[in-house]
């Protein structure tokens, strides 16, 4: 069993929440000016983990950094967009929704699915792994599955007993399969929960099926991605899977923060990877790693403050390793209020994305045309 | 009493509240229902809720943080009031004046909003977009603090009339500019927080010096207008009496098709939109009457099951059924409020943080498979504990003193404790054959009582997951 047979290509996104201090993860640490700002919050030289004089990545990156190393993984720094918006919320939402001027309610994924999915033959054209949606993957019309825990997703999972469950999806089958006609709000409630009984029925082989010798950790990022892999890996048809680890907002305490949320993050991605080469089924996933915002360029002595100009990482075996954009600079006079200023935007990474891996017309999802990368090789 | 009656004022109980328990619904059944009506609108006697104990048991809920503490408050007021309609009507201009954290980022600021929505939700419309309009958080949402003479922002002055009094077609661009320039200097005191955390309490203030007091034509009146006299001009036009009126059809009666489509699709029952859009012309703007023509009409009492439950109105029905975080009832204080309010959100509707201005989409738009899903888990998982006084209750009404029930009879029970609820013939077929399946039921032992229990929680499992649960 291999997911490359059909080489539908997939994306996996993963959002850290809380905004990521990309300068605390890409660490510029050939820069004299870093080590004045990050009085508190910086990584000693001689602990960086090299790319090149200037950046290398935070020590607790070390088991990303060989997919890095192998020219698999790509750096965006100073992705963000113009006027950038410190508020949490807003700043996700303008993500989710590529539009930072207007509040918007349609994601950048839903319009995607739709493109991919237009006749909804697949209920699980796109997967969540989460507790509810995210703006990002809403579009009115567009099913998405969201699993909180794959080993227990379906419907009446608090149902006692397997044969006392099992007698009872036979009746919520029945009821919702019988006779439409009953009003349409009723035959569209009744189509969505067949709709629903067919996912969890078919995710759940996904499980099933698995085998693999890679361990995850037992924390969220790592089980949520194992997840990941089993329904990828169980061949589904699934194109865009989603999930996010929350945290990131680090105003105190960051130094010991950080290194819990990136060990296990970076822990959960290599962990991931090589699971999928183990199962040949690598080479047709390409991961988006993203946040809303970056931090201050100034720590406040503890932690950092909301920022912008953050980075995001694209990784797979598809994947032109490097660093794309300039990282941006910390000159006094080049900050943008005390922030990284951003240099790329975020539509045209999200373009390069849609257009050069899921060859779907980007400009109407992303409203607008917008410099791409080159990233795959 | 007949079951006719009950099952009026457990309708009655779901739209014009959040749901009841059967033997609430029997003791105003007793009282009639438009007593029980009168009641809900004057819940004169009634003390208002309790907050000391989730103040000293929830923290977050001291100086609201994020909107996880409004939004698990605001859920304890309405798990626990004795007067439900004063929060519906707060929910109902919480989703009409549609304002979101998103934006806000002070959870201090939305509960003050949400204080002052419910200060004024039953009161005179006029008053209330005047508080409205004077509110920080809403200023701050819609930019009036931006709103300056010589360079007019014209966000609050177009929503104003778009979204919160009487819908597109009904005034022009002009009007929006000279609405705007009405409302310039309407601002608040402190800025509002750009950091979590940080708690200022924004107070409205009225710049004169940055009021424009020239000459407007609004609406074909002209003078020197300022904020309250547009105001005094759009809550007598015949045109807010009939957008409200279809607001209130479409959130007490029975669905509409969303918000924009209002202009190009008539109401599914325009005598009932005018008859509240008489009242409240007739009454001089007084929700008050509006409600009482309302739920004293035909059209409310003909609409049993014919609009899709909120996920707040389904976590909230359900909740109020099985009597969960509930002091009166001994089940609060307890941990889980807040992942309550969080269950709510992973529905689709996260409470004090709508999706945008416009509020959230309604009726079959709740639902996807995503949040079918959740709410069919959420509702089994609440009935199935028998733990909880509400099911208990249910459980032994049921049983009572019968040694022996029919298929039907069982679950026809079933669904009258649970606040007459109504089945298709088809669904009802299926689940009285489901129990014919699993051989006879009695109670004459207490091992036969027990598994008597045991196959009326499964029951009532399977009445939560069927479509008609998701409509009320």
């Amino acid at each position: 069993m291999t997911a490359t047979n059909s080489k539908d290509t997939v994306l996996v996104v993963v959002q850290l929440s809380g905004g990521n201090d990309f300068m605390h993860t890409v660490v510029p640490y050939g820069n004299p000016l870093y080590y004045d700002f990050r009085q508190t919050v910086n990584v000693p030289q001689d602990k960086v983990l090299t790319i090149d004089d200037n950046v290398g990545f935070h020590p607790h990156l070390s088991a990303i950094k060989p997919m890095w190393d192998a020219g698999d993984m790509a750096i965006v720094a100073g992705v963000g967009y113009p006027n950038p918006n410190r508020s949490h919320f807003r700043s996700m939402d303008i993500w989710h929704t590529c539009e930072p001027d207007e509040v918007a309610t349609e994601g950048w994924i839903g319009k995607a699915i739709q493109d991919l999915d237009p006749h909804k033959e697949n209920v699980l054209t796109a997967v969540n792994f989460g507790n509810g949606l995210p703006r990002a993957m809403v579009k009115a019309g567009v099913p998405v599955t969201s699993v909180s825990d794959l080993e227990s997703y379906g419907l009446l999972n608090s149902m006692q007993g397997e044969s006392q469950r099992s007698a009872a999806l036979d009746v919520f089958q029945k009821i919702y399969g019988q006779a439409i006609g009953s009003g349409l709000v009723n035959d569209y409630i009744r189509q969505t929960g067949l709709d629903a009984m067919k996912g969890a029925d078919i995710i759940k082989v996904a499980p099933e099926r698995y085998s693999s010798t890679i361990e995850y950790a037992d924390n969220s990022i790592a089980q949520a991605l194992k997840g990941v892999a089993q329904v990828h890996l169980a061949d589904l048809g699934t194109r865009v899977f989603y999930t996010q680890y929350g945290g990131f907002d680090v105003h105190a305490n960051e130094m010991e923060t950080q290194n819990k949320l990136w060990l296990d993050v970076s822990g959960a991605i290599s962990d991931f990877f090589a699971d999928l080469r183990e199962h040949d089924a690598s080479e047709n996933v390409v991961m988006l790693v993203f946040t809303e915002f970056g931090r201050r360029v100034r720590d406040n002595g503890n932690g950092t403050d909301h920022g912008s100009g953050g980075g995001s990482f694209l990784i797979g075996d598809r994947v032109k390793g490097g660093m794309y954009a300039e990282y941006p600079s910390l000159a006094p006079e080049k900050q943008l209020d005390g922030d990284l200023r951003f240099n790329y935007d975020y539509r045209g990474l999200y373009s390069s994305i849609l257009d050069q891996w899921l060859g779907l017309d980007a400009a109407p999802i992303v409203d607008g045309t917008y410099e791409q990368i080159s990233f795959l090789g | 009493m007949s079951t006719n009656h009950t099952a009026l004022i457990a309708h009655l109980m779901r739209r014009a509240g959040f749901g009841a328990r059967y033997d609430e619904i029997e003791a105003l059944a007793a009282k009639g229902y438009d007593a029980t009506v009168d009641w809900l609108l004057n819940p004169v006697g009634e003390p208002e809720t309790d907050d000391d104990i989730t103040l000293r048991f929830t923290p977050m809920h001291v100086e609201p943080q994020g909107f996880a503490g409004p939004a698990s408050r605001w859920l304890y007021r309405i798990l626990n009031t004795r007067r439900p309609l004063e929060e519906k009507m707060t929910l109902f201009w919480h989703c009409v004046f549609a304002t979101g954290f998103s934006k806000l980022n002070s959870g201090t600021a939305m509960w003050r909003q949400y204080e002052m929505l419910h200060a004024h939700a039953m009161g005179n419309f006029r008053e209330l977009l005047l508080q409205l309009s004077k509110d920080p958080a809403m200023i701050y949402w819609l930019d009036n603090c931006d709103n300056h003479d010589g360079t007019p922002n014209e966000n609050y002055g177009r929503e104003l009339m778009e979204l919160f009094s009487m819908g597109i077609g009904n005034y022009t661009e002009d009007d929006v500019k000279m609405a705007a320039r009405a409302f310039t200097g309407w601002t608040y005191t402190d800025p509002l927080p750009r950091v979590p955390y940080l708690f200022y309490h924004p107070s409205f203030e009225y710049r004169e010096w940055d009021h424009d007091d020239s000459e407007k034509t609004f609406l074909g009146e002209t003078g020197n207008f300022g904020g309250e006299d547009i105001i005094d001009i759009i809550v007598k036009q015949p045109a807010t009496g009939q957008f409200l009126g279809r607001h209130l059809y479409n959130f007490f009666v029975a669905d509409e098709p969303q918000v924009p489509a209002w202009p190009y699709t008539p109401p599914n029952d325009p005598d009932a939109v005018n008859t509240l859009a008489q009242a409240y012309i007739d009454s001089g703007y007084e929700m008050r009457s509006v409600l009482e023509t309302l739920f004293k009409s035909d059209f409310f009492k003909d609409a049993r099951f014919k609009k899709v439950k909120s996920p707040l109105e389904l976590v909230s029905n359900t909740v109020r059924m099985t009597g969960d975080y509930n002091v009166e009832m001994g089940t609060f204080p307890k941990h889980g409020l807040t992942g309550l309010a969080a269950t709510v959100g992973f529905m689709g509707q996260q409470v004090f943080n709508p999706p945008s201005v416009e509020g959230w989409h309604t009726g079959k738009e709740w639902i996807d498979s995503g949040a079918l899903v959740q709410r069919v888990n959420f509702a089994a998982e609440q009935v199935g504990d028998t733990e909880m006084p509400g099911v208990r209750l249910i459980l032994d009404r049921l049983a009572g003193d019968e040694v022996s029930m029919s298929p039907q009879g069982f679950v026809d029970g079933c669904l009258r404790l649970m606040g007459d609820l109504e089945l298709e013939a088809d669904t009802h077929a299926a689940l009285v054959q489901h129990v014919a399946d699993r051989g006879t039921l009695r109670t004459d032992t207490a091992a036969a009582r027990d598994r008597f229990e045991e196959r009326a929680t499964e029951m009532m499992q399977l009445i939560v997951a069927t479509p008609e649960y998701q409509s009320e």
